[in-house]
C-alpha cells in the first residue's frame, strides 16, 4: 500500500494551490500552442523552457509536463480539423479523424480523443507510480559500467528504432555526443571546443541547442511552402458522441493504452510508433478493415489512447533512470538538470516532493485536459484561424528573449542562430536532431561513467562485459544493432511507420 | 540518373559528418590522449570524433551510389533572416534596450513570411512587445533596460 501512501503524498505536492496554478497554465499554454498549426511539442517546449527556468524545480516541472501533454493533445485537434499533423505522432489521428471531420463528425472525433487520451493518461500516471520506484531502487546499485553501458543501449536503441536512416541516426548521436563535450572537462579542467570564447567554457547551453535545433529548422521549413488546407470549423456543433461511438471505442482504447504503455517506456519509440502500432491492431481485428481510413472512429480513438500512454510512461526511464528515450524527453531532462537536479534513480529518494508531486499533477493535468478541451473546443478552433505569418516571428520572439533570459548574454543569441543554420541544414539532408540532442544531454554522463568504469577496472575494457548488468545491457544493443541490419526486419519498420503516413 | 553533386542528399551528409569528425579530431589534438586506464581530456573526443567520420564516410559513398536527391526547395532567405533576428536581437539588447530591439526583431523576421503585409507587422509587434513585457519584466521580473534611456 506504499504506492497509495506515495501518491497521497504526491497529490498533497501537486494540489497546492501555486503548483496546481502551474499546471493549469502548463495545460492550457500547451493545448493553445499545440493546437496551432506548424508547433509541434518539441518546438512548444523548447520556446518555453527558459521560462521555466526563472521558477522553482517543482512548479517548472509540473508546468512543463503539462505543457508537454498539452501541447500532444494540442496536436491532436490541429490533426482532426485540418490534417496536419504538429509530429509524426498525430500523422496516424490524421487518417481516420479528418475524414470524420470532413462527414461533419469532427465534434464526436474530438471527443473521443479527449476520452481516450484521459483513460490512457490515468493509466499511465498509475503505472509510472507502480513501477517507478523498484526500477529506481533496482538502478541505484548500478555502477559505472551498468551505467556506461546502459546509456549505450538506450543510445543505439534510441537511433536504431525511430523513424529514419538508422546510419544517420546514429551518426547524429555521436555528433550530440561531440557537441555535449564543449565546455570545461570536469576532471582535467581543460576548455575543450570552445573555440576560444569565454561562454563557451561553461558548454553550449541546453535551451540554445533545443531552439536552434528545433525551433528555427522546423520554422525555416514551414516557410519553404504555401500555406495550408482547409479548416473544418463551422461544422462542429454536436460534441458528444453517440452511445455506438462510445462503445465501438472501448476495446480500441483498452488495446491502445496496452500498446502505447508498452512502447512508452522503450528508448526511441515513444508516442509516434505507439500510435502507428495501435492503429495496425485496430485494422487488423476489425470486422470491416475497409472502414478504416474513411473515417473509422477505432482508428481515432486506439492511436490517441496510445499516443497519450506512451507520452505518460515516457517518464519512467527518464525519471528513474535520468536515461531520456526521445527528443521531448530529453528536454524534459535537461529542464531538471538546469534546476540543478541530478537526473537519475536518487531523485526519488532524495526529491520525493519533486517525483511524487510531478507524478500526481500529470493526473491532475490529464484531468485538466479534459475540462478544458470538451466545452472550450470552439474557443481552440478559433486559433487554427490564426495565419502562420503572425505565429513564427511571435515563435522566434518567445525563442529569443526567453534564452537571453537564461544567462542574460547576447553570446547565447548567436549561438542560437548558429545552431539553427546547422539544425536546418540537418533536417534537409534527412539526419534527424531527436537523437543528437539525445547524445547531447547522454555525453557528458557517459563520458564520466566511461571513466570511471576503466580506473574501476585498472583499464581493462572487459568490465563491460563481466558484470552480468552490463553484459546483458550489451548483448541487448548489439541484438537490437543486428536485427535492425537484417533487411527484413528493417523493412517491416519502414512499413511500421509508412503504413499510417500512408 | 544522376543527380549533380551539390543536390546529393546523402553525399552531402557524408561531407557535413566528416567534415565535424574532422574539426574536433583536429582540435583534440592539442588535448591529451591519456590511456584507457587514465583518460585524458582528448580520449573521449577523439574516438568519437573518428567514428563520425567512419559514419561519414559510409553514407557519403552510399549517397555516390544511391544518388537520391535533396527533397524540396532550400529555404536560404527564410533561415539567413530568421538567424539574423536572433543575431541581431542579441547585438542590440546589450546595446538599446528591450522594446526597440524586439521591434527591429519583428520586422526582420517578419520578411522571411511570403508576404509582408506592413499593417499586420506593425499591430504584430504592438501586441506581441507588450505581451512580452507582460510576461519576461512584470511576470518574470527580468530586470532588463526598456530603451536605451532607461
Amino acid at each position: 500500500m506504499e504506492i497509495f501512501n506515495n501518491l497521497i503524498f504526491g497529490f498533497s505536492v501537486a494540489l497546492s494551490l501555486q503548483n496546481l496554478i502551474y499546471c493549469f497554465i502548463g495545460v492550457f499554454v500547451g493545448t493553445a500552442i499545440g493546437v496551432l498549426p506548424g508547433v509541434g511539442p518539441l518546438v512548444t517546449i523548447a520556446m518555453l523552457l527558459p521560462i521555466t527556468f526563472n521558477l522553482p524545480p517543482i512548479p517548472a516541472l509540473i508546468m512543463l509536463a503539462g505543457i508537454y501533454y498539452g501541447s500532444q493533445y494540442g496536436g491532436s485537434t490541429t490533426s482532426i480539423l485540418m490534417n496536419l499533423p504538429g509530429e509524426t505522432a498525430s500523422v496516424v489521428t490524421c487518417i481516420d479523424g479528418y475524414q470524420m471531420a470532413r462527414q461533419g463528425r469532427a465534434g464526436p472525433a474530438l471527443a473521443i480523443c479527449a476520452i481516450a487520451s484521459f483513460i490512457a493518461g490515468c493509466v499511465g500516471t498509475l503505472l509510472i507510480a507502480m513501477f517507478g520506484p523498484p526500477i529506481a531502487e533496482m538502478a541505484l546499485k548500478f555502477g559505472a559500467p551498468e551505467y556506461f553501458s546502459l546509456m549505450l543501449m538506450a543510445l543505439i536503441a534510441a537511433a536504431c528504432l525511430s523513424s529514419g536512416d538508422m546510419v544517420k541516426a546514429l551518426a547524429m548521436v555521436v555528433f550530440g555526443l561531440l557537441l555535449g563535450i564543449i565546455g570545461t572537462d570536469v576532471n582535467s579542467g581543460m576548455a575543450r571546443f570552445s573555440f576560444g570564447i569565454p561562454e563557451l567554457t561553461d558548454g553550449m547551453g541546453f535551451t540554445v541547442v533545443a531552439v536552434g535545433l528545433f525551433a528555427i529548422s522546423e520554422i525555416v521549413k514551414n516557410l519553404e511552402t504555401k500555406e495550408m488546407g482547409e479548416v473544418f470549423t463551422s461544422k462542429i456543433k454536436n460534441i458528444m458522441p453517440t452511445w455506438a461511438d462510445l462503445k465501438a471505442s472501448f476495446w480500441p482504447v483498452v488495446r491502445g493504452t496496452g500498446v502505447g504503455a508498452f512502447f512508452g517506456t522503450l528508448p526511441g519509440t515513444g508516442p509516434s510508433i505507439a500510435s502507428f502500432s495501435s492503429y495496425m491492431v485496430e485494422k487488423k481485428s476489425a470486422k470491416d478493415p475497409s472502414r478504416f481510413g474513411k473515417g473509422a472512429i477505432e482508428g481515432v480513438a486506439g492511436p490517441e489512447a496510445a499516443n497519450n500512454a506512451a507520452a505518460q510512461t515516457a517518464f519512467i526511464p527518464t525519471l528513474t533512470l535520468g536515461i531520456p528515450g526521445s527528443g521531448t524527453m530529453a528536454l524534459m531532462l535537461g529542464a531538471l538538470t538546469i534546476q540543478g537536479i541530478a537526473p537519475g534513480p536518487q531523485v526519488m529518494t532524495a526529491k520525493p516532493d519533486l517525483f511524487w508531486g510531478l507524478i500526481a499533477s500529470m493526473w491532475i493535468g490529464n484531468l485538466l485536459l479534459v475540462i478544458l478541451n470538451l466545452p472550450l473546443v470552439g474557443m481552440w478552433v478559433q486559433l487554427l484561424k490564426v495565419p502562420y505569418r503572425w505565429l513564427f516571428p511571435s515563435i522566434i520572439m518567445f525563442c529569443a528573449v526567453g534564452n537571453y533570459s537564461v544567462n542574460n548574454s547576447a553570446m547565447d543569441l548567436y549561438l542560437v542562430g548558429i545552431m539553427g543554420i546547422l539544425g536546418y541544414v540537418l533536417v534537409k539532408l534527412e539526419c534527424p536532431p531527436a537523437p543528437l540532442i539525445l547524445g547531447f544531454v547522454l555525453g557528458p554522463l557517459m563520458e564520466e561513467n566511461l571513466r570511471r568504469a576503466l580506473l574501476i577496472s585498472r583499464g581493462d575494457p572487459t568490465v563491460f562485459f563481466t558484470r552480468p548488468i552490463s553484459l546483458g545491457f550489451m548483448i541487448a544493443a548489439v541484438f537490437i544493432l543486428v536485427i535492425m541490419i537484417l533487411p527484413a526486419i528493417r523493412k517491416k519498420k519502414e512499413q511500421a511507420y509508412e503504413g499510417g503516413g500512408g | 540518373m544522376n543527380v549533380k553533386p551539390w543536390d546529393n542528399k546523402d553525399l552531402l551528409a557524408g561531407l557535413l559528418m566528416i567534415g565535424v569528425g574532422a574539426v574536433a579530431f583536429y582540435m583534440a589534438l592539442d588535448y591529451p590522449f591519456g590511456s584507457a586506464l587514465r583518460m585524458g581530456p582528448g580520449y573521449f573526443p577523439r574516438v568519437l570524433a573518428g567514428i563520425l567520420i567512419a559514419f561519414g564516410i559510409y553514407v557519403g559513398l552510399r549517397g555516390l551510389r544511391v544518388q537520391e536527391k535533396v527533397e524540396g526547395i532550400w529555404g536560404w532567405k527564410a533561415l539567413a533572416l530568421i538567424t539574423t533576428a536572433f543575431f541581431v536581437y542579441g547585438w542590440l539588447m546589450d546595446r538599446i534596450g528591450m522594446i526597440p530591439s524586439l521591434v527591429v526583431l519583428f520586422f526582420v523576421s517578419a520578411l522571411a513570411g511570403h508576404e509582408f503585409r506592413l499593417k499586420e507587422v506593425i499591430i504584430l509587434t504592438v501586441v506581441m512587445t507588450a505581451f512580452a513585457w507582460a510576461v519576461f519584466i512584470w511576470g518574470l521580473g527580468m530586470p532588463y533596460r526598456l530603451f536605451w534611456w532607461n
